[in-house]
């Protein structure tokens, strides 16, 4: 049986890659999935966020995927991927009209210098890239976070205050699934803590 | 206008100048001779056996034959175009895109000269609509398979840049735009060359052909400029079939990356 409530409602979401899996996660919630690399930790955040074939059932606030097209959903149900993607040379083309003024208040927020933006992404170090990417996926303002590794290349004291950030959406009631390497991170941040293990998810 | 007509003693002083190649090649050691004779005896063979099929399809003047002729053109330009990307598009995708690619490009151009500019009559007589269709199709070939390759090779190269702008809600056309204007360019770029070195840098083929055939050099070359614009348009509409074609088949009712339909050209493998 699939899990009754919550606000993003996965059920017997399979793949023949991973899978299957069921999980509901509530408003304001933040599940924390650790486990080793390759065991399809990221596979599950892209099939809920449908970026890969997927069969099984996603439901937000009860509206089932399918019955939204594809891109309105992943406006919604949002992945961030742990080594994220540039389209453009220059780092502000990554982002449009309302979302800049949002990247330029943020951005001092996870220590970095504002003139980035105004830059080019080679000249990017691979923590600012990630963290200018979670900015990037935070200004679409969704309900849902699919945060893969989200602190993955960052020290201390960045991933202290991405950390911060998230919480604060937390308590504005965005559902967090989060890929993590850290145990620690895991128990912090998280609700609850999921292991992936062989492709299959099962408790901490 | 009588073209000065040759004889086979004419041509066989000009073969005077492979030989001539083939002792460059003995005396440098260039290993090549053999290639040269074999390469040179091949051309000879294809030419002549083509000029005899030709002679044979234009003195039936049937507009079946001559399609039947045009299609199997259309079909050996849609293998090679098909042929060239190091990446496959599963279930024969690439043959597919290649071949109905060449097939709108040089059909839509062709009937368009024959039915306007050139005009003979019937207009799918087989004197003109073949060769115009032979010389579109080798345009077409280069746009299509030059967009064709750039598209399959952008796709794998940047598939993390397309996927973080689908992530971000954006639709596949839109996260495949820069990928695909960038590929039309590229098919595009040669036909602009070839455009403007056009009579400065190089005389172009056909108006030589029909200068040393006789013809009046202001109307070859308006014979030439006419071409041109067929090939371009011709190398244009390649381009955005084959990429259009290809994008949709990367792609699903989800509108996903499928990069999962694409493999990698595997040695001597068909397309």
């Amino acid at each position: 049986m699939a899990p009754q409530s919550g606000r993003l409602r996965v059920a017997n979401l399979r793949s023949q890659l991973a899978g299957p899996f069921d999980l509901a996660i509530g408003e304001g919630e933040c599940v924390a999935i650790t486990g080793p690399s390759g065991s399809g930790k990221s596979l599950f955040l892209r099939m809920i966020a449908d970026l890969d074939p997927n069969q099984g059932e996603v439901f937000l606030d009860g509206a089932e995927r399918r019955s939204i097209p594809a891109p309105a959903w992943r406006r919604r149900v949002v992945y961030n991927a742990a080594e994220p993607g540039w389209w453009s040379e220059s780092v502000l083309d990554h982002f449009r009209g309302a979302t800049t003024t949002f990247a330029r208040a943020m951005a001092p927020r996870l220590g970095l210098a504002p003139a980035l933006l105004d830059g080019p992404v080679v000249r990017l170090s691979t923590g600012e890239r990630q963290r200018l990417a979670l900015i990037r996926a935070l200004a679409l303002d969704s309900p849902v976070l699919l945060l893969d590794e989200p602190t993955g290349a960052l020290d201390e004291q960045s991933t202290k205050s991405v950390e911060a950030v998230l919480r604060e959406r937390l308590a504005a009631g965005v559902t967090i699934a989060m890929v993590t390497h850290s145990p620690v991170q895991a128990t912090r941040l998280g609700h609850r803590h999921l292991r992936m293990t062989d492709r299959h998810l099962v408790p901490a | 206008m009588n073209p000065i007509l040759l004889t086979p003693v004419d041509l066989a002083i000009a073969s005077v100048l492979i030989v001539l190649d083939g002792a460059l090649s003995l005396v440098l050691r260039l290993g090549l001779h053999r290639q040269l004779a074999w390469a040179a005896l091949r051309m000879v063979v294809q030419l002549v056996l083509i000029g005899f099929i030709l002679r044979w399809v234009f003195a039936i003047a049937s507009p079946l034959v001559t399609l039947a002729v045009v299609l199997v053109m259309v079909a050996i330009a849609g293998r090679e175009v098909a042929a060239r990307p190091e990446q496959r598009l599963g279930r024969f995708g690439n043959y597919a895109v290649g071949a109905s690619a060449v097939a709108i490009a040089t059909f839509l151009t062709a009937i368009l000269a024959l039915t306007t500019a050139i005009r003979p009559q019937p207009w799918y007589d087989p004197r003109y609509a073949i060769p115009l269709a032979g010389i579109i199709l080798g345009n077409v070939l280069n746009g299509g398979s030059l967009a064709l390759d750039s598209l399959l090779g952008g796709v794998v190269r940047e598939q993390s840049a397309i996927e973080a702008q689908l992530a971000l809600g954006a639709s596949f056309s839109q996260a495949m735009r820069g990928l695909i204007r960038g590929s039309v360019r590229r098919a595009l770029l040669p036909i602009i060359n070839q455009m403007s070195a056009a009579g400065v840098v190089t005389l172009p083929g056909i108006m030589t052909g029909q200068i040393l055939a006789g013809m009046d050099p202001l109307e070859a070359a308006k014979y030439q400029i006419l071409l041109i614009f067929l090939l371009s348009g011709g190398s244009g509409l390649a381009a955005v079939a084959v990429v259009y074609l290809a994008a949709m088949r990367l792609t699903d009712d989800r509108q996903r990356l499928r990069i999962d339909r694409l493999t990698a050209k595997s040695k001597g493998s068909g397309p």
